[in-house]
């Protein structure tokens, strides 16, 4: 409960398996504990004030910006972060698509993108274009003008409803 | 230095009040860290004590209150309001503002007690709790829980009615009456992420001969606290919407007290202001 030492011992399942991490201080960003401690690099930071979400990743299902989450409060969650979105060396529908539409160019943006929008096909399987520009309001690009992030996304929702179209 | 900070997580609300009611000085309350974290990585966070509320479910949730009135738990994420269905029959304008506030990954995160909280007057939740009116439930481990109104809980410019001991528990909301008609509006460079240059909350109702019977309007960034336009509301009681418009507009625009900054300037903030509040009363 109380901290005394200043650093913490934090469980969580990470990409489907049980993390622990020590030696830690709770107020440390979740995104530094995953990038620096972890090694995970596929979250990125981007501004750091969660405005432009290069560090988005799931919690619970949700999405969140983790440069805004103190890494203590992720004790016992579940995180899915970028890596976590391919079950293999092959990227998934969505991965695939977002490329082959002309939606990843820098590269910054999109790990962030990636979750933001699978957290938004695990709730709504045929999302209209307005709902996937809602979904990723909170992802900020400055190469691609979103139109192409749009589209793959959209071509992903068709492809994993199973319909090959 | 992050590991000089000394973290608290209490697992109940009794024994956050009981670190509250022993420390010294008032340690930093955290909740879901949106606006905190903010402070944080900008180096603008002096904490030497940290106290996580995020643990207290029972601070969590929505639900009906034994007098009628929706019970918000402080600690009730945005996307949960959006999602509750006693907020969008009871409170529809609360889900509109909780849409605005920030994006989904803020939404996820951000609380409606570390909205009301922080107290920015460009906060986008508290316009519209002001104009549904109620009460801030707040408690200390000495002196148990009282209320405060909403309508006296923001005293100045980031300052609100809370001792050092205390927490928000949560808020007891008027819900909006059968058939009225609510709105919020708010005006920032872009829908998602930016901070608000002007927000309108209105609430109002019509009686049987089409004239205004009920009215709340209340604005946010456009003075050191959001607040009702109580002169705007005066003038349109016993009038039709049509009459009412031009008074109500200017009225607003006369009780505001905005300020110039990056976002916009004052006098912007107080013809937009005006002209939101007579856009509402129209729509009535």
């Amino acid at each position: 409960m109380r901290n005394e030492a200043g650093t913490a011992v934090i469980h969580f399942r990470l990409n489907g398996e049980e993390v622990r991490v020590e030696g830690v201080p709770p107020m440390e960003r979740l995104l530094d504990t995953l990038r620096e401690r972890i090694g995970l690099t596929g979250s990125k930071e981007g501004c750091g004030e969660g405005e432009c979400g290069a560090c988005t990743v799931m919690i619970a299902g949700r999405a969140v910006n983790s440069c805004l989450v103190p890494v203590c409060q992720v004790e016992g969650e579940d995180i899915v972060t970028v890596e976590g979105l391919a079950s293999s060396e092959s990227l998934s529908p969505l991965q695939a698509e977002l490329v082959a539409a002309g939606g990843a160019q820098c590269g910054i943006c999109t790990p962030g993108v990636l979750v933001a929008a699978r957290v938004l096909l695990d709730r709504n399987n045929s999302p209209t274009r307005a709902e996937i520009r809602e979904g990723i309001a909170g992802n900020l690009c400055r190469c691609t003008g979103y139109q192409k992030i749009i589209d793959g996304i959209e071509r992903a929702a068709v492809i994993e409803r199973g319909e090959s179209g | 230095m992050l590991a000089d900070t000394q973290v608290f997580r209490p697992g109940s609300v009794d024994e956050a009040l009981a670190v509250l009611a022993e420390a010294a000085e008032r340690p930093t309350i955290l909740a879901g860290g949106t606006d905190l974290m903010v402070l944080q990585n900008a180096g603008l966070l002096r904490a030497d004590q940290v106290v996580d509320l995020w643990r207290l479910d029972e601070l969590r949730g929505v639900c009906s209150a034994d007098d009628g009135r929706i019970w918000i738990g402080a600690l009730t994420a945005f996307e949960d309001l959006i999602g509750s269905e006693l907020v969008q029959e009871g409170a529809p304008a609360l889900v509109e503002a909780a849409k605005t506030i920030g994006a989904k990954q803020i939404q996820s995160r951000g609380t409606l007690g570390g909205n009301v909280a922080n107290a920015s007057p460009a906060g986008d939740s508290l316009p519209v709790l002001l104009a549904h009116g109620g009460d801030v439930v707040l408690q200390s481990a000495r002196r148990g829980r009282r209320k405060v109104a909403l309508d006296s809980f923001f005293r100045a410019y980031k300052e609100i009615d809370l001792e050092a001991d205390e927490l928000i528990i949560g808020f007891l909301l008027n819900p909006a009456p059968a058939g009225a008609t609510s709105s919020f509006r708010k005006v920032g460079t872009r829908l998602a992420q930016a901070i608000s240059k002007v927000m309108i909350c209105g609430i109002g109702q019509l009686d049987g001969e089409g004239r205004i019977m009920a009215l709340r309007l209340a604005a946010g960034a456009v003075a050191p606290v959001p607040m009702r336009l109580k002169n705007a509301e005066a003038s349109a009681l016993g009038k039709t919407p049509a009459e009412a418009a031009s008074l109500v507009q200017a009225a607003a625009s006369a009780e505001v007290a905005p300020i110039d900054d990056v976002r916009s300037n004052a006098e912007y903030r107080r013809e937009v202001t005006g002209r939101l509040a007579a856009r509402f009363v129209s729509s009535l």
